[in-house]
């Protein structure tokens, strides 16, 4: 019931902040429409760098492939909202406006998230055979493949891009998935599964010995993973309006990995951080143009040198100021060996 | 019957293309266990500098010799570059975990593709012509001069490289890293030289890849090294990662296989190809058509 | 150490984050904003509609102006990126405020944008996109240029009647909605007229090795190829074909027109034909005026991008005159009725589905030259 109550507390902050951020509580609390699109596209990220980081940190499973999964998620919702929208629609024309076009993104929305689910297991049987460097690499070509894939497929503009998908997604709906996504994550690692996904990062053999299902638990989490990344593709696809093939490949996932290395693999918060540095970033230096990639990449090796675990480790935010010593299984040390 | 056996020396040339720089890809494998995903971006660092060589010999006709110079030239200029990068990245983050390797690798090849965009400028640049042109008719197969010569040049490196690791003492060194760092170490060997040589061999073959690319197709641009770099890995571990005639093997069947499903099928698919034969390989033979198998110890 | 190297960065990246947040153009100006390829494959469509587009607002700045202010230009490039066009209108619209906007030449990056446009209620002139679905969008969208049916039409009776091709071959781009839309609008006036399609190959923007595909055409003996891409595909598919042993003509569309297109190609160009708006060799003295003016300036013969580019800028200068101010609605209901606008393109009139009806021009590519060959317009196509 408290929990209940908690929930409801927190999507009416998010909507009363959605409100004032697009100005209708006159200009005070109005952001300015590129900081607003700034904010959101940090939300998206923070979605997809915690699904991630269950699978890559917690999980400690060496995936690649997940702007494959954010591409089923953006294009199935998309395509969903494109096609059946109208239909869908007319079907509840008795709901205010708000009804209608939130009842559209979440259908939306939940297809995308299934698909991915299903793309996720069967990526993840398979796959999830492998140790290390092979699991990431079959990941990344999974990744190619479904871009691929969706690049032939006339249907949703093939090569030449997705236009006219409806701006459904804003503030309250972003964020609101992204504290959703936190959550679960949360719960997960925080629950007895949780404690069976970290043994087998800890030591894959020596868990299995234990009488852990490792390749179960690995698909469980393979498939939750990407279905939240489908969710973050399809709230990127109706924020932008438009998607296109090419900001799927391997670089999106790339860029989803340095969010949560940088941030600390393992770390919730981390991610959360990684994903806002992440766009802060590459925001922020957009002044100086053709330097901004440069230094990012030279940021980005500086980092990796200098301090590997990022800044997090495996600590979370809370107890990074407590200082508390032993969180989560936590061995003292850099990431394992893989 | 004609029409299938052009296409089939189209995909031999593109697969020795593969195949070079796949060479890359394997002996750093197997040296240090390591996916340097920024050999695709220094074999693209090769065809640049071969273009701007070529550039600067323009006044002179065409010849052999100025295309070996121009050749010769972009690999000396990648191997320092390979150095480099191992010295200055690789090297410190070594002993750390495999992901941190990664990130360092994504971080240089990052770098380098933007570095190139900025100091080259992002436009394609087109290669003049450096070798004289003469085409080659049988039954009514042509095959260009500049075919012949990819095709060529590749064998020659590939069977030098052989040889140097077969028959030289630095190329048994350089198998004794790669079967055991440590016990190589042990054993007196100089990994840190051996490991900077492998990086100087690969980056080398790259630029040699990159000039010849360069010469068939006339067009280079600062972020060809990854649609390229990205295949020749998949080649690499379509032979198995870490063997050597493995990455020939592969490069020449991802190179003939990609070009018959453009031709026969669709030009969609030509990415899809080299990655759909990749999962085959890893889920039904994951050491490769002639890699060994890694026992996992506990 | 490592925890002030943190510090530092954080430092930097916050300012850098404040230093970003920032606004162009006074309120003495009308700001309009361009989007255009400045880098990447299709570079040349953006510089030279950026050089036009600015030519033809300095003309109009020196003569005073607009409504009595001057007008500003902010030009973004999006790479030659589809994707990245969006983010660029988005910021042009958001941060920068502009009241129209000008671009794109590709169709892609046009049908990526115009809905923000339209969404925004900002009104959006593309000079040379020739893909019909654009101004499908909205109303807030229009061209003033013809569309690709037009275009398909003409190269369809320039290769059956004056060419004398009954088998044609083609190879179309399948990253970009003008090559997909002109490999149907051609491929149907072709059949229509008697002819026979006997090859479909394809291709994606960026590649650079197209044997596989040229040798399958070769196969298929047809008496022209039509290549309806983009200028640096089109160099390289040329000279590689010729490579393979092909010596029938190559024949192209609007995408085919830049000065880069030649020294891509070469001589295996020579004999190749395309389809245009407009010639350089055309006696009107208007448009010689513009060649010499814009030659003057740029060091550069205009192609037909920058042309379009120099009607379109100058068609929405006109159109807040009359307006008589920079509102949305007002001024796309200026462009809307746009009548014989004295255009170097020609007589330049937008009709009710937001497109210009004008003739077309076929150009024969000659040693570094492209020599007027056939006017076409739209009475000749009809059937």
């Amino acid at each position: 019931m408290r929990a209940f109550l908690l929930g409801l507390a927190i999507a009416g902050v998010l909507l009363l902040a959605n409100a004032a951020f697009m100005g209708s509580f006159g200009s005070a609390l109005a952001l300015p429409p590129y900081l607003l699109q700034i904010v959101c596209l940090a939300g998206i990220n923070v979605i997809l760098a915690v699904s991630l980081n269950l699978i890559n940190g917690f999980t400690g499973q060496f995936s690649i492939g997940h702007a494959g999964f954010m591409a089923i998620g953006a294009y199935a919702a998309s395509y969903f909202t494109v096609t059946f929208g109208g239909r869908l629609r007319e079907a509840v024309g008795f709901l205010p406006e708000f009804g209608r076009e939130s009842l559209v993104l979440l259908v939306g929305l939940s297809i995308g998230a299934l698909l991915a689910a299903v793309a996720g297991f069967l990526v993840g049987v398979p796959s999830l055979r492998l140790r290390g460097d092979y699991l990431a690499i079959v990941t990344l070509g999974f990744g190619e493949i479904i871009r691929v894939i969706i690049q032939s497929l006339d249907a949703v503009g093939g090569a030449r891009g997705f236009a006219g998908i409806p701006k459904l997604a804003n503030f309250f709906w972003i964020y609101g998935f992204a504290a959703l996504t936190i959550l679960i994550v949360y719960r997960i690692v925080h629950s007895s599964f949780g404690r069976t996904l970290i043994a087998i990062r800890e030591d894959e053999i020596a868990a299995e010995a234990m009488g852990v299902h490792t390749t179960r638990a690995k698909v469980i989490s393979f498939v939750v993973s990407s279905a939240m990344a489908g969710v973050g593709g399809g709230l990127f696809a109706h924020y932008l309006m438009y998607i296109h093939p090419a900001s799927f490949t391997f670089l999106k996932s790339f860029e989803i990995i340095i969010m949560i290395v940088i941030g600390g693999l393992g770390s919730i918060s981390g991610s959360i951080l990684g994903a806002v540095l992440f766009i802060t970033l590459t925001e922020g230096l957009r002044q100086f143009a053709q330097y901004r990639m440069v230094l990012f990449s030279l940021l980005l090796i500086v980092i990796m040198i200098v301090r590997p675990q990022g800044i997090l480790g495996h600590r979370e935010f809370v107890t990074f100021l407590t200082r508390r010593r032993r969180p989560l299984g936590e061995s003292p040390g850099t990431p394992e060996e893989a | 019957m004609t029409t299938f056996l052009q296409q089939l020396v189209n995909g031999l040339s593109l697969g020795s293309i593969y195949a070079l720089i796949a060479l890359g890809y394997t002996m750093v494998y197997g040296v240090l266990r390591l996916i340097n995903f920024a050999h695709g971006d220094v074999y693209m660092v090769g065809a640049y500098v071969g273009y701007y060589l070529s550039r600067r010999l323009r006044g002179a006709e065409p010849s052999i010799f100025s295309a070996l110079l121009v050749m010769l030239g972009a690999m000396l200029a990648c191997a320092l570059l390979g150095i480099l990068i191992e010295r200055l990245a690789y090297r410190p983050v070594r002993r750390e975990a495999r992901l941190t390797l990664l990130i360092t690798a994504i971080g240089v090849s990052l770098l380098l593709e933007n570095l190139a965009q900025l100091v080259f400028g992002p436009d394609p640049k087109f290669f003049p012509s450096l070798a004289p042109r003469a085409d080659f008719v049988l039954e009514g197969v042509r095959v260009t001069s500049e075919q012949i010569t990819v095709i060529a040049v590749s064998f020659l490196l590939m069977i030098l490289l052989r040889f140097f690791i077969l028959k030289t003492r630095t190329g048994k060194a350089m198998r004794a890293v790669s079967f055991s760092l440590d016990a190589s170490r042990l054993m007196g060997i100089s990994t840190d030289k051996i490991i900077a040589i492998t990086f100087a061999l690969g980056s080398a073959l790259a630029a040699a890849a990159g000039v010849l690319i360069g010469m068939q197709i006339p067009k280079i641009d600062p972020l060809m090294g990854i649609p390229y770099g990205l295949k020749a890995f998949v080649a690499a571990v379509l032979g198995g990662i870490g063997s050597v005639p493995g990455a020939v093997l592969g490069g020449l069947l991802i190179g003939t296989s990609e070009v018959m499903v453009v031709g026969y099928l669709s030009s969609t698919y030509r990415d899809a190809i080299a990655f759909g034969i990749l999962i085959l390989v890893l889920l039904l033979r994951p050491q490769g058509l002639m890699g060994r198998v890694q026992k996992e110890k506990v | 150490m490592r925890s002030r190297l943190f510090a530092a960065l954080t430092l930097i990246t916050a300012a850098a984050v404040t230093l970003s947040c920032g606004e162009r153009g006074s309120g003495k100006e009308i700001l309009v904003g361009e989007y255009g390829s400045l880098t990447g494959g299709i570079a040349t469509f953006g510089i030279s509609t950026k050089n036009a587009s600015e030519m033809a607002f300095d003309e109009i700045n020196k003569k005073g102006g607009v409504l009595g202010k001057q007008i500003k230009l902010l030009v973004e490039d999006d790479q030659s990126k589809p994707e990245e066009a969006g983010t660029a209108v988005t910021k042009l619209i958001n941060q920068d405020h502009v009241v129209a906007m000008l671009g794109h030449v590709a169709s892609s990056h046009s049908l990526a944008a115009a809905p923000i446009c339209q969404s925004n209620k900002v009104p959006m002139i593309t000079p040379s996109s020739t893909n019909p679905r654009v101004t499908q969008v909205g109303d807030y969208i229009f061209r003033v240029c013809f569309t690709d049916t037009f275009t398909g039409e003409v190269v369809a009776k320039f290769v059956y009647d004056t060419l004398k091709a009954k088998k044609v071959a083609i190879l179309v781009d399948v990253r970009s909605d003008y090559s997909v839309g002109l490999q149907t609008f051609f491929g149907e006036a072709y059949k229509r007229r008697g002819g026979e399609i006997v090859a479909n190959q394809s291709y994606s923007q960026g590649d650079s090795d197209f044997r596989a595909q040229l040798t399958q055409i070769k196969a298929t003996n047809p008496d022209a190829i039509y290549v309806p891409g983009y200028y640096t595909e089109v160099g390289t598919i040329v000279h590689q074909g010729r490579e393979l042993g092909i010596t029938v003509p190559f024949v192209g569309s609007d995408g085919w027109d830049s000065p880069k297109l030649w020294e891509i190609g070469g001589e295996a160009l020579n004999g190749c034909y395309f389809s245009n708006h407009y010639s350089t060799d055309d006696p009107n003295p208007a448009v010689q005026k513009f060649v010499n003016d814009y030659k003057t300036k740029y060091g550069q013969v205009p192609d037909a991008l920058a042309a379009l580019a120099y009607d379109a800028a100058r068609i929405l200068a006109d159109s807040f005159t009359r307006a008589g101010s920079t509102d949305g609605d007002k001024v796309r209901k200026a462009i809307g009725s746009t009548k014989d606008f004295p255009g170097v393109t020609g007589a330049i009139t937008i009709n009710a589905e937001r497109n210009a009806v004008k003739p077309a021009v076929i150009l024969k590519v000659e040693n570094g030259k492209y020599l007027l060959v056939e006017t076409i317009t739209p009475e000749a196509v009809k059937q």
